[in-house]
């Protein structure tokens, strides 16, 4: 008797905990950083936001700031479970392979690696991986930088005459990025860059240099020092710190032709007149089709991508310094994306080696390239579909990898 | 002599050594400590954060013991505290200042993964273990004994050397790692499709043989010191090495043999954190560990058994603050301050213990 008044018991309370789940959602969240730095910071930005419109409570959330890319990713998401969390997000790259194995071993529980690569691939349902087509932002910032330096070139205020070093052999302007790390995620970015740039000076030369490493001020601040003192006219970005703005900023104010695109948060505020915008990513659509799919008992997509289509990208107020009719231009432009009519890595409008590109096979496996074997086995897809290279289709993570004639990246 | 005592001024504190205390005096002093910590804090958390401080003390309670995994992880970042804790001590007690800990974890660690990466798979797992033991504990041996050569050769400077081979071993990891990572951003973990040289799971966690390890060499070491010939050797050298040749004790000999035993087992907690804690390895493997050990062999007079509570009372502090963070939204500045005062107590607390404060007056009578 007493034995089954207490499985009874033990199937009710059972049952009241099912429910209770199915209610009540409880996300945990695993930051690479805190508020102190810009990218973890719009993240956060985001899930406010996205818990703000939902209605959600500040206990139905749970922070998990400073994790770095290692073990302590792992035991943050088993931790996060362990309290009772039932969508779990990462917000850094390298955080996923802890994550993947956190989703294997709890199956009810979501786990969404942002910025990640391998999600549809890696045979698990509840793994998730979502980006932004931040590089239809980068794209845009690169035309806001193309109307500054048309304007620069048109009033005569930069010249071969003014400042003979910003100008290659060629008579080709020059330009500089500030990379991150040299892989597709920062290839495909840059080349958005300048095309949007080149869409409106046709004769630029970019070189790229890289930091390695995503968040370093001091060193992005002397990588933009180091390409202004070459001669390059815009800096632009991506990597997380305002170091390059700061030191465009303070070559701007010593009497050299130089102009800032940012990333991640408006650069005003560092540097009121040589920041030009920033490509800005809006995390807070991703996390409202999250949690509301969550709340919902509805399943998300293993790979998430949306730009301008959602409003999931755009740039920050334009500076001062912008040029005339930027403002309309970057309107019509981000409009013809919009439709559809502009396509960003249109094959048209770039060569690699000389040649317009008519194939690209991308492998969207996931290797391990100290063994040089994969871990998740993909497919072999072609990239190049009508005329364009199809980014952030195949899957979420960026895969555009071509080096385009016109950029020269630094050796590391 | 007696003039200069007439015009120096005694100051209103002298500090003395004390000769002995008892235990129980020591019991209470470290009690007040912890207590008068706890209010300071109160202090802080109340006045600062504006949070109550008691709620504060039960959170930071809960990142080691609100649940069995918290506490299981709690062992396993102690255990390769304890570790390296323990690998110092032979060095400290002959007072060798082995400052290099964190360089020699790091050469077992990548010793470990170059083998993990150019023989997992290739060969049986066993041996693979093996080769992962064995190469690391060489490495972490070598990176022991260069200092200690030089020291025992031509009386080199041993912190200022084993504080420089950190940075040629960090630099070797950040290169490795480097071209391992290939273009990805980062390394992840090492064959992670295979799951060769993985440590087995016991009890559902890879990490059980660190345990097993740590406990193990707990006793070992002990007994080592204490009991072992080596153990006198170690101590008469950390006395006075003059003391030793003249006890016939070839100093060098003992110098660079201890660095070896000191660096091996090094080596040997870079085999334990790769193969059963990280699976990978970056420049943050020992994490900090290396001069973090450097205060629990210190605080703990070389008795690893003290060092297995003072790396308690750490690893508690550190998990703590964590989790005051995350609890209260907290900037993690804000909730190290509360760990880190506690902390500064207990240290404190240490001063207190091995020094008696005289005041001017009082002490006039014994003079």
């Amino acid at each position: 008797m007493k034995k089954l008044i207490a499985l009874m018991l033990a199937a009710v309370l059972c049952m009241v905990a099912c429910v209770a789940m199915a209610a009540e959602l409880k996300v945990g969240v695993i930051l690479v950083g805190d508020e102190t730095e810009g990218y973890t910071l719009a993240h956060m930005n985001g899930i406010k936001a996205a818990a703000q419109s939902l209605g959600m409570a500040d206990n139905q959330i749970v922070w998990k700031y400073k994790v770095p890319e290692d073990q302590t990713c792992y035991d943050a998401a088993l931790d996060l479970v362990g309290q009772g969390c039932n969508v779990i997000v990462s917000n850094s790259y390298g955080h996923q392979t802890y994550m993947v194995e956190a989703a294997s071993e709890y199956e009810d529980v979501t786990f969404v690696a942002m910025t990640g690569d391998f999600a549809a691939i890696s045979g698990l349902s509840n793994f998730k991986n979502a980006f932004t087509k931040i590089y239809e932002a980068r794209y845009v910032s690169g035309v806001v930088a193309g109307m500054k330096l048309a304007e620069l070139l048109s009033s005569g205020e930069l010249s071969a005459e003014k400042q003979p070093n910003s100008f290659d052999a060629d008579g080709n302007v020059k330009i500089g990025y500030v990379g991150a790390f040299n892989y597709a995620e920062v290839v495909s970015g840059y080349t958005a860059f300048f095309l949007g740039v080149r869409s409106i000076v046709p004769n630029v030369t970019m070189e790229v240099m890289y930091t390695n490493s995503w968040f370093d001020i001091d060193k992005e601040a002397a990588t933009a020092e180091a390409l202004i003192a070459k001669g390059c006219v815009i800096i632009g970005q991506h990597a997380d710190s305002t170091g390059a703005p700061a030191a465009t900023q303070k070559l701007l104010d010593a009497g050299n032709i130089c102009y800032s695109i940012g990333y991640n948060i408006d650069m005003l505020p560092t540097a009121p007149t040589a920041a030009l915008t920033s490509p800005t990513n809006e995390w807070s659509v991703f996390y409202t089709e999250l949690f509301s799919a969550a709340m919902n008992g509805e399943e998300m997509p293993a790979d998430w991508a949306k730009g301008f289509d959602a409003d999931a990208v755009a740039i920050t107020t334009l500076g001062p310094s912008c040029a005339e009719g930027t403002a309309e231009k970057v309107a019509e432009v981000e409009a013809a994306i919009r439709d559809g009519s502009l396509k960003i890595f249109d094959t048209a409008t770039f060569t690699v080696g000389g040649e317009t590109v008519t194939s690209a096979p991308c492998d969207l496996s996931f290797m391990d390239y100290s063994t040089m074997t994969a871990i998740y086995e993909g497919e072999t897809v072609e990239a190049i579909v009508d005329g364009a290279f199809q980014e952030s289709t195949f899957r979420s993570a960026p895969y555009f990898a071509l080096r385009i004639d016109g950029i020269v990246e630094d050796a590391q | 002599m007696g003039e200069s005592k007439k015009t120096v001024r005694e100051p209103l504190f002298r500090i003395v050594k004390r000769d002995g205390i008892s235990m129980t005096a020591k019991v209470i002093i470290r009690v007040v400590a912890v207590l008068l910590a706890l209010i300071a804090d109160a202090l802080f958390i109340y006045f600062v954060t504006g949070l109550n401080p008691l709620d504060v003390y039960k959170v930071m309670f809960q990142g080691t013991f609100s649940t069995s995994m918290r506490f299981m992880w709690a062992m396993r970042d102690l255990a390769s505290l304890l570790l390296i804790g323990i690998a110092l001590a032979p060095a400290f007690k002959m007072r060798f200042w082995n400052v290099g800990a964190e360089g020699q974890v790091l050469m077992g660690a990548l010793a470990t993964a170059a083998v993990m990466v150019y023989y997992g798979g290739k060969v049986p797992n066993a041996l693979l273990y093996i080769a992962m033991l064995v190469a690391s504990l060489f490495a972490g041996a070598l990176w022991g004994f260069i200092p200690g050569w030089f020291r025992a050769r031509f009386s080199t400077n041993e912190t200022l050397f084993t504080l420089m081979m950190n940075y040629v071993a960090i630099q070797i990891v950040a290169c490795c790692v480097n071209i391992w990572r290939g273009q990805a951003s980062g390394l992840g973990k090492l064959n992670m499709k295979t799951k060769a040289g993985w440590f087995p799971q016991i009890m559902g966690h890879r990490f059980m043989i660190n345990l097993i390890v740590v406990l193990v060499l707990v006793f070992a070491m002990y007994a080592y010191l204490r009991y072992s010939k080596h153990g006198y050797e170690i101590a008469v050298v950390g006395e006075s090495e003059n003391t030793a040749r003249y006890a016939g004790i070839n100093v060098g000999k003992v110098i660079i043999r201890t660095m070896i035993i000191s660096g091996a087992l090094c080596g040997l907690t870079g085999f334990l954190i790769v193969g059963g804690r990280d699976q990978t390895i970056s420049t943050n493997t020992a994490g900090g560990d290396g001069f973090t050990a450097i205060i629990v062999a210190w605080l703990a007079k070389f008795n690893t058994f003290y060092m297995a509570l003072i790396s308690f009372l750490l690893i508690f502090l550190s998990k703590g603050a964590a989790e005051i963070a995350s609890a209260y939204n907290l900037n993690d500045f804000a909730s190290d301050i509360i760990a880190g005062m506690i902390l500064f107590f207990i240290l404190g607390s240490e001063f207190f213990i091995n020094y008696r404060i005289h005041r001017k007056h009082s002490s006039k009578e014994v003079r």
